[in-house]
């Protein structure tokens, strides 16, 4: 469960960018969720909620976008997409990956007052 | 002093530091609460809502930061203070009941001669842990995380504030047992170092690939216990290389000592690569 800290994390980064960008409410978040960041969605809604109970994102709306899980396979030298980190390659079934993306937990963009 | 207290450490207690962190949030933002019970009606209304002119519009700000951005520049200050200082930070992690503190106690009875040890201790509660710690004699102090499941860089730096390890000396972080959460947080260690007993399931890593991703090392503890369990350790370590092709394993016991050679000489060498750049402090 440390999407709670995630969340208290989120709720950082918009206070102080409120303070930059001068806004005093947030109504919309977007995150990039990658699949391989070891982020559960459900349980992000629920922090989210939890954690932005009576601050300047009080009854915000939480929009995840979820990016997918890529990998370079170095047996096929190709980019390959994967949904775990021990997963073989859908191609060749090697082991030999780089993972390239999907380890993303970033907030991507707000709607604010 | 943190400039930047807020990081929602709730009920977070560091021995021997009477900071609290308990606060509100809104404090941060100065609100004038006059102001914004008066846009009330505003909330909650779709985006289609047409605003009367002279009233506050919607805007869209691109924000593009990392979740963990905060954690992450704790954790850089951290890394930061151990490379100044020499220290060797080593982040360790494993479920509840691996045998973490019983192979932490015995590493350091036998390091001790060698080489100045500080020890911090995460757990949810009690300060059980640091007492056994500094029942060996070293320094320790204990992080009580009370709710939270993980340390994180913030935590670690106030820490750092009163423990203050000796230059040169090998500093153990002992994580909370969890295999999940502790994973994404970025301590400012030189190394995560999971450890596993041989009386946990076997496919541990497949199960909770996150946290064997993000280790360097993999102790397997209790191997004394062996002919006992119908564990497979070349399964296990393949399992763990299936996730992590770099990771390095060590199977040992701290109860009956075997393998712990194995363990120090790798401590050894990594301190030896952190001390780069530090002549004077090299033994």
């Amino acid at each position: 469960m440390h999407e709670m800290s995630l969340c208290e994390g989120v709720l950082l980064a918009l206070e102080e960018n409120a303070i930059s960008q001068g806004y005093k409410r947030v109504k919309t978040v977007w995150l990039e969720i990658g699949a391989l960041s070891g982020v559960e969605p459900e349980a992000m809604y629920f922090g989210f909620d939890v954690v932005m109970n009576e601050t300047l994102a009080d009854g915000a709306r939480l929009e995840i976008i979820h990016l997918p899980g890529e990998a370079w396979c170095m047996q096929c030298s190709q980019s390959v997409q994967v949904s775990a980190r021990y997963e073989a390659c859908p191609e060749c079934g090697s082991y030999q990956l780089h993972v390239t993306g999907g380890e993303e937990m970033r907030i991507k963009e707000l709607e604010v007052d | 002093m943190c400039t930047v207290c807020g990081y929602g450490e709730g009920d977070t207690q560091i021995e021997g530091h009477d900071h609290q962190h308990d606060h509100d949030h809104s404090e941060h933002l100065h609100h004038d609460h006059g102001e914004q019970h008066g846009h009330t009606h505003d909330y909650g209304l779709g985006p289609a809502h047409a605003h009367a002119p002279g009233m506050t519009q919607s805007r869209m700000v691109q924000i593009e930061q990392d979740i963990l951005s905060k954690n992450n520049q704790y954790a850089a200050a951290n890394r930061r203070y151990f490379q100044e200082h020499g220290i060797l930070g080593l982040n360790l992690v494993s479920s509840p009941g691996s045998g973490k503190t019983t192979l932490l106690t015995r590493t350091i009875d036998d390091l001790q001669p060698d080489f100045a040890i500080a020890v911090i201790e995460g757990d949810q509660q009690t300060t059980n842990d640091a007492e056994r710690i500094r029942a060996t004699g070293v320094k320790a102090l204990q992080i009580n995380t009370g709710k939270g499941c993980h340390l994180d860089g913030h935590m670690v730096g106030h820490a750092l504030e009163t423990l203050k390890p000796e230059e040169g000396s090998l500093l153990f972080i002992e994580n909370v047992g969890n295999l999940v959460c502790p994973a994404a947080f970025d301590l400012g260690e030189a190394h995560k170092v999971a450890i596993l007993s041989v009386t946990e399931g076997e496919d541990k890593p497949l199960k909770y690939p996150d946290m064997f991703h993000a280790a360097d090392l993999m102790l397997l503890n209790k191997i004394d216990l062996l002919p006992y369990l119908s564990f497979d350790v070349e399964r296990c370590i393949a399992y763990a290389q299936q996730v992590n092709p770099r990771i390095k394993v060590i199977q040992l016991s701290a109860t009956t000592g075997e393998g712990m050679q194995a363990w120090y000489q790798w401590i050894a060498v990594t301190r030896q690569i952190v001390l780069v750049g530090h002549p004077a402090l090299a033994v």
